[in-house]
């Protein structure tokens, strides 16, 4: 039976099919709606959310230790955060097969940058395997566990976002239960002391010679020959780009296993075309390697370096044409993502955005949008859990340099959990002034929802003990008198903590705690917090056009003379009527 | 059947085209077409426009649609027919569904939405025009909007004997077969 599927439905689909009994990762598009889908094989399979991408690799790792077969997946930058224990299994290798699936985000569609982690599979020395379809990536799935366990090292199945999101037809098998491997005390293999590491370390490079002969009789290294004038080195989604672009007529050497690389295979299928393209996209890694074994080819001096390809890039660099398009004259306004309607964060930002002489430093989420216009209330965004370490950082400089400007740190609760904590610990140890705000949303709810360690919810729905954030700031530190609990929607209980925790000399936490609008709201939600439906209008006689309810940013309001709300979009928050200086803007009894 | 055809169907998040083009690439995967789908939609629920590609045929390579290579476009909403119109091939079609959803810009005040957007589009291709809300207003239920769209998009495709309305009828919710199979008739009488 042959199933239409998503990259990450059938990389699910491949572990469930594989006999695999543990998978975790954190939530990061665009691998997110992998684990999501495993959850459906939560009787074969046990899964879970980890609070960063590093205890979910490294859980991954325990796993395959204890003998099962295992898995972690995340987004490119979540491999950053989990390359610690990465590069040392490497060394260690596996007892049950383990594949760690990066999900690169060429062209940013929804991240902070665009690196290339095929260079970590090299820099690591971990077998890497790059799926082409949503077939391959189950099929990958299933080949890299196997791999995993014959050469004794995990496996990276690198995917990027069309692989990830798109669908295409996948053809399904039943699940072979893989029994775990019994427990044997492994001490010289696991044990990553200086002498273990120094045998490790030959074994490794043992072992990446065995990995390339295997790469290079490996079915899924496949050339095609067709004519002898144009053959195309490619991976990946790329694959199917330059299949459409070159054609029947030009011969392929499609990769489905790009570390160790098919240097021999690479050799012959040069030899026999006289032109040799490779297609990549971003980084040329493929290409260096060719380069560097002395093969001439085409690559990275007309294929852009960056950005998502497409048929028609690839088609313009490589022919210089493209297809004839209508043009219109007219220009579609763009339709940037802003807090919605009903967003807690809103009220905080509209809040924060009026104090003076303070630099914001922000974080990863949602509320990175409270960056955007009107609100402009965010000056930093770097990495998960950067706000309040940078923040401490630039604090502690503008103290020292004498300037009297203060710095507020703001963080979400999924984030403050990933790796937040940790830079907390740093603002109190090193007696730091910040005021670091944690807006507690009761969700993970830019990736789409996902529980985490705050919401008293595992993934696959137990109820499950959860963190006592304000608990947790005072285990680390933080006085009683300098946390403060706020309502977001309430302006001014917000104004208030934060022109008190401004005041003081040390270290500060404000909790805004709301849940997020789009969240499906839990029995506890609907008990701790009035979630009833209201709705505002606008009184079209005491409005004087002033347009600050404007200033709020809420997409159910339009400029206008007078200003409307949209009673579709309008989820009764209130703020816009906080801010209206004519009490104009009143809820529909 | 050999050549593969390209499918855009664009608008703005909660407008129900994952739902339509669900249905659409089951009807194509159905009639043993090889399909590919492409969707973005990362912060559609933010305000973003979302995009679904479907190609189908004989071999699919790319999942993506490019510049130029679109045999039928629907748009869910005038601005994104805007948008897209570059994407369409020479000679294809445009269903339009003549809708307006300012986005943030607009109701910032900012920019205004742009005039003239249906004469432009009916003069550049070949295009058919209705509302689409209205018209699954009239038959009970303005939710069905995306089905009376789908309805148009499945008439300007022309890709002979799939049963639709079968396909409707597993994809909808339990009680609303009927409503929605007259949303996608009424959608088919759209085009000609």
């Amino acid at each position: 039976m042959k199933r239409l599927m998503t990259g990450n439905e059938a990389v699910a689909r491949g572990a469930y099919e594989a006999g695999l009994t543990f998978a975790s990762a954190y939530p990061g598009t665009p691998s997110t709606e992998i684990l999501e889908n495993i959850v459906q094989y939560k009787d074969h399979i046990y899964c879970e959310w980890a609070p960063n991408e590093k205890v979910a690799l490294e859980a991954a790792i325990g796993a395959s230790i204890a003998g099962a077969r295992s898995m972690a997946s995340m987004k490119h930058v979540g491999v950053n955060v989990a390359a610690d224990p990465l590069f040392t299994f490497a060394y260690t290798g596996v007892t049950g097969g383990c594949v760690l699936i990066s999900a690169d985000d060429p062209g940013m569609h929804s991240s902070q940058n665009e690196q290339d982690n095929r260079n970590y599979a090299a820099f690591a020395r971990v077998l890497m395997l790059e799926p082409a379809s949503s077939q391959e990536a189950k099929d990958y799935m299933k080949l890299g566990l196997e791999l995993s366990e014959r050469f004794d090292t995990p496996v990276m199945l690198r995917m990027t976002t069309r692989v990830c999101h798109s669908k295409s037809l996948v053809e399904l098998e039943d699940r072979v239960e893989k029994p775990l491997i019994p427990y044997e005390k492994k001490i010289a293999k696991y044990v990553a002391t200086p002498a273990n590491g120094k045998v490790l370390r030959r074994k490794l490079i043992d072992r990446l010679k065995a990995m390339e002969e295997y790469s290079n009789t490996t079915e899924i290294n496949k050339a095609e020959y067709n004519g002898t004038e144009v053959g195309v080195i490619s991976a990946g989604v790329a694959y199917q780009y330059a299949r459409e672009v070159f054609g029947e007529d030009a011969s392929y050497l499609k990769l489905g296993m790009t570390f160790p690389m098919p240097m021999e295979k690479i050799k012959e299928f040069a030899s026999r075309v006289k032109k040799l393209y490779v297609i990549e996209e971003m980084d040329p890694y493929m290409e260096n390697r060719i380069r560097m074994a002395g093969i001439q080819c085409i690559g990275k001096e007309i294929i852009p370096e960056m950005d998502e390809l497409n048929p028609d890039v690839v088609r313009k660099a490589v022919f210089g044409t493209s297809p004839e398009t209508l043009k219109s004259e007219k220009e579609a306004v763009a339709r940037p993502p802003v807090l919605c309607a009903g967003c807690p964060h809103r009220g905080f930002f509209y809040t924060l955005r009026k104090k003076k002489d303070i630099i914001i430093t922000g974080d990863i989420g949602c509320y990175t949008l409270g960056s955007a216009v009107p609100l402009s209330a965010m000056d930093t965004c770097i990495c998960m859990g950067s706000s309040i370490s940078a923040g401490h950082g630039a604090a502690q400089a503008l103290k020292k340099n004498g300037s009297d400007m203060k710095v507020v740190s703001v963080i979400g609760d999924s984030t403050f959990l990933h790796t937040g904590v940790n830079s907390l610990m740093n603002v109190v140890y090193n007696k730091g002034n910040s005021v670091s705000v944690i807006l507690d949303n009761r969700i993970t709810a830019m990736t789409g929802h996902q529980e985490n360690p705050g919401t008293g919810l595992t993934l696959m729905g137990e109820p499950t003990t959860e963190v006592d954030i304000p608990m947790l700031c005072k285990a680390i530190g933080i006085k009683s008198d300098n946390i403060y609990i706020v309502n977001p929607l309430d302006l001014t209980e917000t104004e208030n903590a934060l022109t008190d925790a401004l005041s003081k000399d040390e270290p500060t936490v404000i909790i805004t705690k709301w849940p997020c609008i789009l969240k499906k709201f839990s029995e506890r939600d609907k008990k701790d917090f009035d979630l009833s439906p209201k709705r505002y209008e606008i009184d079209q006689e005491k409005c004087k056009k002033c347009n600050i309810c404007i200033k709020t940013g809420c997409p159910a309001i339009s400029a206008g003379d007078p200003p409307v709300i949209d009673p579709e979009s309008c989820t009764g928050c209130s703020v816009c009527s906080q801010v209206c200086p004519f009490e104009a803007i009143k809820e529909v009894k | 059947m050999s050549e593969v055809k390209n499918i855009l169907l664009v608008g703005v998040g909660g407008q129900g085209t994952i739902l339509a083009s669900k249905i659409l690439s089951e009807g194509l995967t159905q009639a043993g077409y090889d399909v590919k789908m492409s969707e973005i939609h990362g912060m559609s629920q933010r305000g973003g426009n979302v995009s679904t590609q479907i190609r189908f045929g004989e071999k699919v390579y790319s999942p993506i649609v490019g510049k130029g290579e679109a045999d039928v476009i629907v748009a869910f909403e005038k601005m994104e027919a805007l948008r897209w119109i570059e994407y369409l091939k020479k000679g294809g079609k445009m269903v339009v569904n003549d809708f307006e959803i300012p986005s943030v810009p607009i109701q910032q005040g900012l920019v205004k939405y742009p005039e003239g957007i249906l004469d432009e589009l009916v003069h550049k291709a070949n295009v058919s025009v209705f509302k689409a809300g209205d018209i699954a207003a009239r038959l009970g239920n303005s939710r069905t909007m995306n089905i009376v769209l789908l309805g148009a998009l499945v008439k300007a495709m022309d890709v002979p004997g799939i049963d639709w309305e079968e396909i409707i009828r597993s994809n909808v919710k339990k009680g609303f077969e009927e409503i929605n199979i007259k949303a996608f008739r009424a959608g088919a009488d759209q085009v000609e």
